[in-house]
């Protein structure tokens, strides 16, 4: 039985198990790949989605489960641009492989709703679930910090 | 498929600068060919340039992209010595193809073996650009100079843009190797300045495309499941349970491999189903009965300690000065120590993934792989095709470390697919990834030397041992290839008169394969960690004694001691000496930058370390506090960095500040245990690795002005960083760290 989601204020109708996480309900049946498997186990931070604007680890929430609006990376700029987490990125350079990083910016971008001024301390704290193998977390802290003063 | 395969790593690596000596000698070849339009391409003089007519320039990026930013920094080269307007400049990545030359993207070589070329193309085209306006405006052609697009002639004050110029220049003559201009470098456009990755905008919103993002019609979904020991293979199974599950379609058997395993699959049982997740719930409802194998008993603490023992046995010798063994049996003052790094495991965020489309007798591959000639060799190898008949792709990496050199898991997309008759994306989970890897050897390193009365070091023996990464080339090889010594322990370039290096055996039970920076990283861990226990034990500030060690400025002459075949990264020795001068000058540059000597609060200290890799010379400083209680926090380090002429001057910091991350990770974390042969570690909960609470609130990376030749970026940050760790918890704390991780370990007061 087909089960209804918004994704990016859009609609969709799926067709699959309603235990089968969010994460692969976006990247295999709705065909949004900017959002990425990293762990399955809510390690790494990788998949990271906002629900009704919170973030949420979407390899941990199970399609059934999901109530309110989901909105991922390719969302995240919505109508009016990009969101100050991309314009403050692409200033800084932070990505280098990339593969992360949608999930360093949902996460980003969601954590600057509460927390205006983030201090490092701040910053550390609440971006720890998001793991960069290539080493970009200095970039992410001068990012973050920028973009905390364009949204002020 | 073994002639390509064993050029594209194993033999390159083994004739040394014969990897180097393929990419150019293929060249000329290519600048020979016929200029020729095709398609939209008015001009194409080369496989990696063409001009259409609207003067859009493509240029072809053959080497892989894992976050190193090499799809911009090549194109880059290319783009200054054709003075082309970046803004019109399109990057295109090219399929596995021997008409590139070489495109393994390992060993941090892709600008040190492509720059020459890469400007050689870029000058070819501009100067056919450049002749054909002359001929227009019926001038000599050293009256028109290429400028940002255009070719102009100052006397006149005519100028074309590239655009109109195409058809023209592509009835020209490709001009001969030996007629090319290239630039002054005082002239450069774009090579020195930071530029943003080509992919910038399509990663922060996205759109770009790894491997495992790759999405076909019909496209089916595959989840491996594999024996938990290496080269073990299913005895029986039972998928009843599996093909239950909503969404599972079939189980295809992947065959096990044979010695030696190089890059083939595993083996394994393929749970296809039409959704990933789908794919992994049949998988966890398989019943298997293995055979495990030869590698059931792999115990990593008990070969630690079999590994010791070699330590103290007689081993091959790499290099021998003078009468090192001699000259500490003799001695007054000598000291001993044995240095010990377990396995790592490469753990990229994007866990290995690849689609293949094979139908009608042909294959279509993608994947995040570092090359894509031995991507296209093993698909082909592995379901039996020409590789006439293979096509591969290579997408954006994300992240790699050395572990996506090996296509392994291109060549279970294909033989799943051939026999589904469908196209198929396998995506390991990141528990296949951590349990199934090409582990980075683990190792012993015994160290002897002797120190005179006045403290200075009269001679150093080393041996090292590991499980070498010919096993995996070379079925159940013991001994290591000398390339493998040849990662920063065969360079030695210590001022030391008597010096003898040798190499202990050890047999490989996991699949051992290189890892970011290699066998330097516990080459360097012991050189530079029993560096400052001399220093310490002399009495000797260790900046003063490594700086002592290191020397007068020279060239250290390796064939002059006994070393035959010195691989030097595949760079020419005569290009790339081994220059004490510049080791010594980035050690006294981090020492000023980092403030070497200042004054630290208790249980705090600095170490430092220094080391020559991928033929770029890099010293780090460290600071460290350890608190009463034993817990380790890293408030700053300082890299100092001489790479020759760097391209993108960002870019290079980048990998600097990632390299500092990838070794702080490796470091304090980094342990890959076997019991029973079976990998302990799973996942991130696990397996830890550096998260930004781990990361120094400061890392400065100064990088020395050059203008030697481009050397290595990707992978020569990480070997200092970990000796340089150790030696600040010795100043902070007095306990001095020989192994690793760190963590675990107990610096309490």
């Amino acid at each position: 039985m087909a089960i209804s989601l918004t994704v990016n204020n859009q609609a969709y109708q799926v067709d699959v198990a309603p235990e089968t996480p969010l994460l692969w309900v976006i990247r295999d049946v709705i065909g949004l790949t900017g959002t990425k498997y990293g762990c399955g186990i809510a390690q790494c931070g990788a998949c990271t989605v906002h629900i009704d604007g919170q973030a949420t680890r979407s390899c941990q929430v199970a399609l059934s489960d999901v109530q309110g609006k989901v909105t991922t990376i390719e969302g995240l700029g919505g109508a009016n641009g990009d969101h100050p987490v991309q314009v403050a990125w692409a200033a800084h350079n932070v990505p280098q492989c990339g593969y992360c990083q949608a999930g360093q910016m949902m996460q980003a971008a969601a954590f600057l709703k509460d927390k205006p001024n983030p201090t490092d301390d701040d910053i550390d704290a609440i971006m720890d679930g998001n793991i960069c193998r290539c080493g970009t977390y200095q970039r992410i802290r001068s990012a973050i910090k920028a973009a905390a003063e364009a949204m002020r | 498929m073994n002639t390509i395969l064993n050029v594209s790593r194993r033999d390159a690596l083994k004739l040394g600068a014969g990897g180097f000596a393929l990419a150019m000698t293929m060249a000329p070849g290519l600048r020979r060919t016929a200029a020729a339009a095709t398609g939209d391409a008015a001009l194409a003089p080369n496989v990696f340039v063409s001009i259409a007519k609207d003067g859009t320039v493509t240029i072809m990026a053959h080497r892989s992209e894992m976050g190193q930013g090499i799809r911009t920094g090549l194109p880059m080269i290319v783009a200054d010595e054709l003075e082309a307007d970046w803004s019109r400049v399109k990057v295109e990545q090219a399929v596995g193809d021997e008409k590139y030359g070489v495109q393994y993207t390992d060993g941090s070589r892709s600008v040190t073996t492509n720059y020459q070329r890469m400007r050689e193309f870029g000058a070819a085209t501009r100067q056919m650009l450049e002749q054909a306006a002359a001929k227009q405006w019926g001038v000599d052609p050293s009256e028109v100079k290429a400028q940002n697009h255009k070719v102009v002639h100052a006397a006149s004050g005519k100028s074309a843009d590239y655009g109109e110029l195409v058809e023209a220049a592509a009835a020209l003559p490709v001009p001969a190797p030996e007629t090319l201009k290239l630039k002054d470098p005082k002239d450069f456009r774009y090579i020195g300045k930071d530029m943003p990755i080509v992919d910038l905008q399509d990663i922060l919103h996205g759109r770009a495309q790894y491997g495992i993002d790759v999405r076909l019609e019909g496209m089916k979904y595959a989840s491996v499941e594999r024996c938990p020991v290496t080269l073990g293979r299913f005895a029986s199974y039972d998928a009843s349970e599996t093909l239950k599950v909503p969404g599972v379609e079939k189980v295809v058997e992947i065959p096990p491999p044979t010695k030696p395993i190089m890059f083939k699959p595993l083996g394994g049982l393929a749970v296809v189903a039409t959704n990933s997740w789908a794919a992994m719930e049949g998988r966890r409802k398989l019943k298997v009965e293995w055979d495990y194998g030869d590698n059931v008993g792999y115990d990593s603490d008990v070969f630690r300690k079999a590994m010791e023992t070699t330590a103290t046995q007689d081993g091959s010798v790499i290099r021998s000065v003078g009468d090192a063994a001699g000259t500490i049996a003799t001695a007054p003052k000598t000291m001993s120590a044995m240095y010990y790094n377990p396995h790592f495991v490469h753990a990229p965020m994007e866990p290995p993934a690849a689609v293949a489309n094979v139908r009608d007798g042909k294959c279509e591959v993608w994947g995040s792989c570092q090359d894509a000639q031995a991507l296209k060799a093993t698909v082909a190898e592995a379901i039996g095709f020409d590789p006439a008949n293979v096509t591969s792709h290579v997408t954006l990496l994300g992240g790699a470390f050395g572990r996506k050199s090996k296509p392994d898991f291109g060549a279970e997309a294909a033989i799943v697919s051939k026999a589904i008759g469908a196209p198929v994306k396998v995506t390991w989970m990141r528990e296949d990834d951590i349990k199934h890897g090409y582990y980075h050897s683990t190792s012993v390193q015994y160290v002897k030397a002797s120190i005179d009365d006045k403290g200075k070091p009269t001679a150093w023996f080393q041996r090292s041992v590991f499980p070498p990464i010919t096993s995996i080339f070379t079925a159940d090889a013991m001994k290591a290839d000398s390339w493998e010594y040849d990662f920063g322990l065969t360079d030695l370039p210590y001022d030391i008169p008597n010096i003898t290096l040798e190499g202990g055996h050890a047999r490989a039970h996991v699949r051992i394969g290189w890892l970011r920076s290699v066998q330097n990283i516990f080459h360097a861990f012991a050189i530079n960690s029993f560096v400052d226990e001399m220093a310490v034990a002399a009495k000797r500030d260790p900046l003063e004694f490594l700086l002592d060690v290191i020397g007068p400025a020279r060239h250290v002459d390796l064939a002059a001691q006994g070393v035959s075949q010195y691989f030097n990264y595949d760079a020419p020795i005569a290009d790339y000496p081994i220059d004490t001068g510049r080791l010594a000058n980035v050690v006294k540059v981090v020492a000023d930058k980092a403030g070497w000597g200042r004054s630290v609060p208790e249980r705090s200290g600095l170490g430092i370390a220094a080391h020559r890799a991928f033929v770029t010379y890099v010293a780090a400083v460290a600071e460290v506090a350890v608190s009463k209680d034993g817990k380790l926090t890293i408030p700053r380090i300082d890299l100092a960095v001489d790479a020759g002429r760097v391209i993108n001057p960002d870019r290079v910091k980048a990998q600097m500040e990632g390299a500092v991350i990838y070794a702080l990770s490796a470091a304090v974390f980094g342990k890959i245990t076997a019991k029973e042969g079976r990998i302990e570690q799973s996942n991130f909960d696990d397996y830890e690795v550096a998260r930004i609470s781990d990361a120094p609130r400061q890392i400065n990376i100064h990088l020395v002005e050059s203008d030697a030749p481009p050397g290595g970026v990707g992978e020569p940050g990480v070997p200092p960083v970990a000796p340089a760790l150790a030696n600040a918890i010795f100043q902070a704390t007095g306990k001095r760290l020989r192994e690793l991780p760190i963590n675990g370990q107990n610096l309490k007061a």
